[in-house]
């Protein structure tokens, strides 16, 4: 199997390059890619399912959009994610479902604050056998 | 990352020139202050090339400037500084960063090295406690919704309203604690939400709280009106910012911004750059949403500088008054600020992004405390916690050359994945102890990332802005104690 996702250094900040075979298993690498950031993931049960809507304005910045809707309920809700389930994904819009649990600071390790991504360095690429994205995050 | 291979054009020893005609669109050259040496690192990443596209930025006023502790950012580098003509130019999240009015605050006391030192690693448990720190740290103190408008448009002032330190802060704070214009109703809801919580907190990353020690004086005069009077004097400095609020406020806007950028039909060559006239609705609701995040900061600086007095007080026994802890000092190092400068002979109110940046302002200016007036603005430049810190002043140069401007710390050099896999956490923390520093964080690992081989070296950088002569050194210290998110 083709590997997920990578992380690449940056230096003030960190960056991930995810990839997928179609575009909306890049975003659910993508996703994930941030939760091994901040936690372990195989330590996230799914306990919880939340229903997500991320509109913006092209593809491109939908994925920016989506990985700071997650940023955001990690960071006000306390929420950690390790599955994430597209259901749908048109150029501007996304619908899915996310799977984690509440953190816990006794089950969960926190690795790294990500404070927002970016749109920096950004690119999202196309290619016959899948697609690649590139995104520079904030911690 | 390729070397940058552009143009340099030598002035002195301590500035160097992008001409404007490097690229086609910018509208100013841009200006890098550096030493020969620093220039090797900074042209190793493609940081020039980020001053060059600043340039680009309509109503831009003099120079796209880099101080010595620039760095590669998104869009703007860290360390920029530029200046847009209010009249015709536009204000951009990036070049105020996401953490906005990061900055440090400096306390004095009147307790000297030999009387902290034996007593240090309660101390620092002390802090550590009283303080919430670290990734998802909760404050102590429970806002409510209603209140959090009335902190995001008071700033500072509605920390000392409830008791956190004293009235005679706010005059020794940039903005006396509280940005103009902030407007609540500019701020979305997540962001409400990710600050309610986090309000009073120290936060993680690169932020800190350190027990430092007068090592030198290099203008006893000056020091002295700031307080600092001896060696061996211990001094407290804290840096944090605005946390998740800011954060998620710099998302908001940007987000704004980008539709902004080709509804007035800006043409940029970085994304990130994303901006809107300053005098657009787009513009104005970032100003106000901004000096929401900015007053945020303040309140969180305020608080930890009251706990900080707590902790002292506890430890020693005596009041923060017979203690002598009074604020030296508060700068804002991510910020964006209307201001008046002279640009070409005549007076202009331009919009001065500072970004990883001071302000430097000088003697006799209008904006900094009576008790300055003489020495001009306390400038704060925080170093890695295994070096030092200087306490600098504006000077009448950096009006007249650098929008009184300065350089604002010591600048990464290395990635943070670079620096964990180099270094080990518990490492750092030995090699601290044995040189006499005690180090408390929330996370040992991250520690690796903020080692003194991450950073370039401060003294470096004060150097080149001394005797570029865009502020003047005042005084150095040393950690002995740090605690960290």
């Amino acid at each position: 199997m083709k590997k997920a996702f990578e992380i690449i250094d940056h230096t003030a900040d960190v960056g991930i390059t995810a990839y997928g075979a179609d575009v909306e298993e890049l975003f659910s690498n993508a996703a994930l890619a941030l939760f091994s950031l901040i936690t372990e993931p195989e330590s996230v049960e799914e306990k919880l399912h939340l229903d997500l809507e991320v509109s913006s304005e092209d593809r491109d910045s939908l994925l920016v959009e989506w990985l700071n809707e997650l940023i955001y309920l990690f960071d006000a809700k306390h929420i950690l994610f390790s599955r994430f389930d597209i259901k749908s994904l048109t150029h501007n819009q996304l619908r899915a479902t996310c799977y984690g649990e509440d953190f816990d600071p006794m089950k969960h390790k926190i690795k790294l604050g990500v404070k927002a991504a970016t749109y920096h360095m950004l690119k999202l690429d196309k290619s016959g056998d899948g697609c690649k994205a590139q995104i520079i995050l904030d911690i | 990352m390729a070397r940058w291979q552009g143009q340099l054009i030598k002035i002195d020893d301590y500035r160097w020139k992008i001409p404007k005609n490097y690229k086609t669109g910018m509208r100013v050259p841009g200006l890098i202050y550096a030493s020969e040496e620093m220039l090797e690192s900074i042209c190793d990443e493609q940081t020039p090339e980020q001053v060059a596209n600043v340039a680009f930025l309509p109503g831009i006023v003099g120079y796209s400037f880099a101080m010595p502790d620039i760095h590669w950012g998104y869009g703007f580098p860290i360390g920029g500084v530029a200046a847009m003509d209010v009249k015709d130019g536009v204000v951009s999240p990036g070049g105020v960063g996401y953490d906005i009015n990061c900055g440090v605050r400096l306390l004095r006391t009147s307790l000297s090295e030999a009387e902290v030192r034996p007593r240090i690693n309660q101390l620092i448990n002390e802090l550590f406690h009283n303080i919430p720190s670290g990734l998802g740290s909760e404050g102590k103190i429970k806002i409510e919704q209603k209140e959090m408008a009335r902190l995001m448009v008071e700033g500072a002032r509605w920390a000392v309203k409830r008791g956190f330190g004293y009235e005679e802060d706010l005059n020794v704070t940039e903005e006396g604690g509280c940005l103009a214009g902030a407007d609540p109703s500019k701020v979305s809801d997540k962001a409400v939400k990710r600050g309610m919580p986090q309000a009073g907190t120290l936060g993680s990353g690169n932020h800190f709280l350190e027990i430092q020690v007068v090592k030198e004086i290099f203008d006893p005069h000056i020091a002295s009106i700031m307080g600092i009077t001896e060696i061996g004097q211990i001094l407290v400095l804290i840096h944090t910012g605005s946390r998740g609020f800011g954060h998620q406020i710099c998302t908001d806007h940007l987000r704004v911004m980008e539709q902004a950028v080709s509804k007035y039909e800006i043409k940029l060559p970085d994304r990130q750059l994303a901006c809107a006239p300053i005098e657009s609705p787009e513009g104005q609701d970032y100003l106000a949403a901004m000096a929401c995040a900015a007053n945020y900061a303040w309140v969180n600086r305020q608080c930890i500088a009251h706990w900080t007095r707590e902790s002292f007080s506890k430890i020693f026994g005596k009041s923060p008054e017979q203690l002598g802890m009074k604020q030296i000092y508060d700068v804002a190092h991510n910020i964006a600020k209307i201001e008046e400068h002279i640009v070409d002979g005549r007076k202009l109110r331009v919009c001065v992004h500072r970004k990883g940046a001071t302000r430097a302002f000088s003697p006799e200016h209008k904006d900094i405390p009576r008790c300055y007036q003489k020495i001009g603005q306390p400038v704060l430049v925080p170093g890695d916690m295994g070096r030092c810190s200087f306490i600098a002043v504006g000077t009448e140069k950096a009006m007249k050359e650098s929008f009184g401007s300065t350089c604002h710390g010591a600048g990464r050099v290395l990635s943070r994945g670079a620096a964990r896999r180099g270094i080990r956490g518990g490492d750092v923390v030995r090699e601290l102890e044995s040189r006499g520093i005690f180090v408390k964080a929330e996370s040992v690992s991250s520690l690796a990332e903020e080692a003194s081989q991450a950073y370039k070296d401060v003294t470096e950088v004060i150097d080149v802005v001394n005797q570029a002569g865009i502020s003047r050194k005042v005084a150095m210290a040393i950690p002995i104690g740090v605690i960290k998110g």
